[in-house]
């Protein structure tokens, strides 16, 4: 945005001693403009494209003829509409994926600031320790922290030995391909299949929809918790600092409690770090596919199959790129359809009173990394919500 | 108003620059018969290795050919032998040689990735079941590297153990069923396979059944001897004397006899070596698959030398797939990593040769290969995934969906 004002002020002054900014503006951005143009947009491109062929991997995709023949939008329609093998299996990956994002974000986010709330205690020793110790994780290379998963939840591995300790026979995590959900359905004494979910939505049952992550996904969800708090915790950690004691020497002398300061005071001031977070959470972990690559590659039953592995699956083994573009746009969509929503979610209920900008007000716009990042996604909302922040209290 | 103008500037140089990109010969712009090399060619083989003594097997046959050809030869291994070669081909440089699966043939064939040149070494003499299964539209693809068969494998000791001899060798599915019950005891289960097509295939082809037709062109997964077939196997689960390897704590049917937890498994010639790592102490016998109620089946898995059909080079190639085909050379590599030569004058030797195999050699006769349609990888995985609930789910409604699956991935959908 900065530089179409760049660009208007130029073309308004026609000259003068500003008059070369503009010039100097795109030049200062046209590296990162060609990077990106170059590795990001034109590949997405080229992507779009083959989402519209039938290319197989043979030759260049953009001659059409034989090797690409143009098919419409049927890549997409036949992953809703088709009855197959390739709509059952996007189907279960997009389901799995939802319940991974379903426990994932939530619990990622809470941690991370609880978490974040402990090591910016001014009375806690050794912060610096508990800050490194929490963050390493983040730090360490996703394949090798797999696979060291991998070892911790075989069947005779640390886990279950622990477990095995307290009496409890550990499962099978990575066969097992139960749902959560339908553990706790049996549990309860409800049978596989009852008649009221049996029916049928986009080719799976009702019954399959419901089923939660399975057991082996289950571990792939403490795996992603446990590896990317670290990295949330420092954004929380950075706002948090960032916050002008005043007003928790306002609120002491108001005589709150400390639940209620954390819950009518910091949360309210941490609304735009909570959407930062909760939208990078979003957007990650409808893509997660390393730890999938590593850790079973969609096995058992294909319950930690998500459609960001499934696309490469189809493209690089089936050699159905076209189909395999498909759903990564697919999700591509998703993506910004729930962030959208999440940004409507999250949205100011109150009229921010742009007028009364305080001297806090500016505070929103240095707040940690919250600001930069997330004035991509929504930088009108932030700027909001930062200006409403001074005002609100 | 600004906005649009700036926006529409950003598509103009990225979408020209986009455009430059691919006028700059990042792909091939003709995609059949390439230009071929005259003088000394330079050919890269691609292989996915089972170890070392494989790798270095397959370096000095491309070496010796290299010394003789004056041509030169590099062994590439391939960490993802698929991955890999479906980059090689999407990105127009494909490796000039390299391993085929042969239920990969049909999808590489169909998106025009292979040089059919089978015609070409055709009189090498290959066995017909090796033929017909890298046969894809009529034409044989390309030539086999070597194959392995399922057979039985049984532990010795557990077997005299249980009082058994050798005249109680299982001959049929009743027969099955009777020493895999007399072995099962204790922490021992009579059979432990892997629970997947590759292996409880037998079961179908037993009963005169298979996913496929003969002649590639209807899917037959839903005949009542495909049926017959995987009711039998559920029946041996049901009874506790057979077992999915997963059940047992085991990564695979090899692993679990190694363990001493199972006294028979079905596998194939690979199992030898493995063995001999892992579990030198077991010995073990190797016998044919018991009959089915039509006669003999095995699984035969087989790789064979692809040539792209974007080599550059694939007049050397031919030549140096003869000679990595040729008995003599077949030999050196059974003897190296002790997979079978694809010819029936190679059997025949091999046969002679490791009389401890000949129930393995022989399996080439009867044994049938993978599925080799294309589009049927995903098929059969998700055919592996119901089977993984053989024992409680019903085999009818399996190959319900396999038929169903199948039907559509022939349509090509």
């Amino acid at each position: 945005m900065t530089t179409t004002t760049i660009g208007s002020r130029r073309r308004q002054r026609g000259g003068g001693i500003r008059g070369r900014e503009g010039a100097a503006g795109w030049l200062f951005i046209s590296p990162m403009i060609i990077v990106l143009g170059l590795f990001l947009f034109i590949p997405v491109l080229m992507a779009l494209y083959v989402s519209f062929t039938g290319w197989k991997g043979n030759g260049s995709p953009f001659q059409g003829g034989e090797n690409a023949p143009m098919v419409g939008v049927r890549n997409y329609t036949a992953l809703f509409t088709q009855d197959g093998l390739k709509r059952d299996n996007f189907m279960q990956s997009l389901g799995n994926n939802f319940w991974y994002v379903f426990f994932v974000v939530p619990l990622q986010t809470a941690v991370s600031f609880f978490l974040a709330l402990i090591v910016s205690n001014r009375f806690l020793k050794g912060k610096s320790f508990f800050r490194t110790a929490f963050y390493f994780p983040s730090v360490t290379s996703s394949i090798a922290i797999s696979v060291v998963f991998l070892f911790l939840f075989a069947n005779s591995g640390a886990v279950n030995a622990v477990l095995e300790i307290f009496g409890i026979q550990g499962p099978a995590w990575f066969s097992d391909s139960r749902g959560l959900f339908h553990i706790f359905f049996n549990a309860v004494g409800v049978e596989d299949n009852p008649s009221w979910a049996q029916g049928e939505v986009l080719g799976r049952s009702v019954w399959e929809w419901i089923s939660g992550p399975s057991v082996a996904m289950c571990v792939v969800i403490i795996l992603a918790i446990w590896t990317t708090t670290g990295t949330f915790m420092l954004m929380f950690l950075a706002a948090l600092q960032d916050l002008p004691v005043e007003v928790d020497e306002a609120a002491a002398l108001d005589g709150v409690s400390p639940w209620q300061k954390l819950r009518f005071v910091t949360l309210p001031m941490l609304k735009p770090t909570i959407f930062l977070v909760t939208t990078l959470g979003l957007i990650g972990t409808w893509q997660v596919f390393d730890q999938i690559y590593v850790m079973g590659k969609g096995a058992p039953a294909n319950t930690t199959l998500t459609p960001a592995f499934l696309s490469y699956k189809q493209s690089f083994t089936s050699l159905d790129y076209g189909s395999g573009a498909a759903m990564s746009f697919i999700v591509f969509l998703l993506i910004i359809a729930l962030t959208g929503f999440q940004r409507w979610l999250m949205r100011d209920k109150d009229t921010p009173r742009r007028g009364r900008r305080g001297p806090m007000a500016t505070s929103g716009t240095r707040s940690g990394p919250a600001a930069p990042a997330t004035a991509v996604l929504a930088n009108d909302e932030v700027a909001d919500s930062g200006a409403a922040r001074g005002t609100t209290l | 108003m600004r906005r649009t103008t700036t926006m529409g500037l950003v598509l103009v140089t990225t979408s020209a620059l986009a455009l430059s990109a691919c006028g700059g010969g990042g792909f091939d712009s003709k995609s059949s018969s390439p230009q071929q090399t005259s003088g000394p060619a330079k050919l890269q083989i691609l292989i996915g290795t089972s170890g070392d003594a494989e790798t270095a097997a397959v370096k000095a046959a491309a070496d010796a050919w290299s010394k003789k050809s004056g041509n030169t030869a590099e062994v590439v291994v391939a960490s993802d032998l698929n991955q890999q070669l479906g980059q090689g081909f999407a990105g127009g440089t494909p490796p000039d040689v390299f391993y085929a699966d042969a239920a990969r043939i049909g999808d590489f064939a169909k998106a025009g990735n292979l040089y059919a040149y089978g015609d070409q070494v055709k009189d090498a003499g290959y066995l017909d079941s090796l033929v017909q299964t890298y046969t894809y539209d009529g034409k044989l693809q390309c030539a086999p590297k070597d194959f392995s068969t399922l057979g039985l494998i049984i532990n010795t000791d557990l077997w005299t153990k249980a009082g058994l001899t050798d005249a109680d060798i299982p001959k049929d599915w009743a027969g099955l069923e009777t020493v895999a019950k007399k072995l099962t005891s204790g922490k021992v289960t009579g059979l432990v396979i892997g629970g997947e097509w590759a292996r409880l295939g037998t079961f179908m082809l037993q009963s005169g059944g298979w996913v496929v037709s003969k002649d590639g062109k209807t899917v037959t997964a839903d005949s009542p001897e495909n049926v017959a077939g995987l009711t039998e196997a559920q029946k041996l689960l049901k009874s506790g004397s057979m077992k999915y390897a997963k059940q047992v704590d085991a990564g695979w049917g090899g692993e679990a006899l190694g363990k001493g937890k199972a006294a028979m498994t079905i596998e194939g010639n690979w199992i030898r070596g493995a063995l001999k790592n892992d579990f030198p102490d077991i010995k073990t016998k190797v016998v044919e698959l018991p009959a089915g109620p039509a006669g003999k089946g095995t699984l035969l898995f087989s790789n064979c030398w692809g040539i792209a059909a974007k080599s550059k080079n694939q007049a050397a190639a031919v030549d140096l797939v003869k000679s990595l085909t040729s008995v003599d050379q077949q030999m050196t590599f059974a003897k190296a990593f002790g997979v079978m030569p694809s010819t029936t004058e190679g059997a025949k030797q091999y046969a002679a040769q490791f009389p401890d195999d000949a129930a393995f050699a022989a399996g080439g006769d009867y044994g049938t290969g993978p599925v080799n349609l294309a589009g049927f990888d995903p098929v059969m995985s998700a055919f592996n995934t119901d089977l993984e609930q053989l024992a409680t789910k019903d085999p009818k409604s399996i190959l319900a969906t396999l038929q169903k699956n199948g039907d559509s991935a022939l349509k090509g959908q």
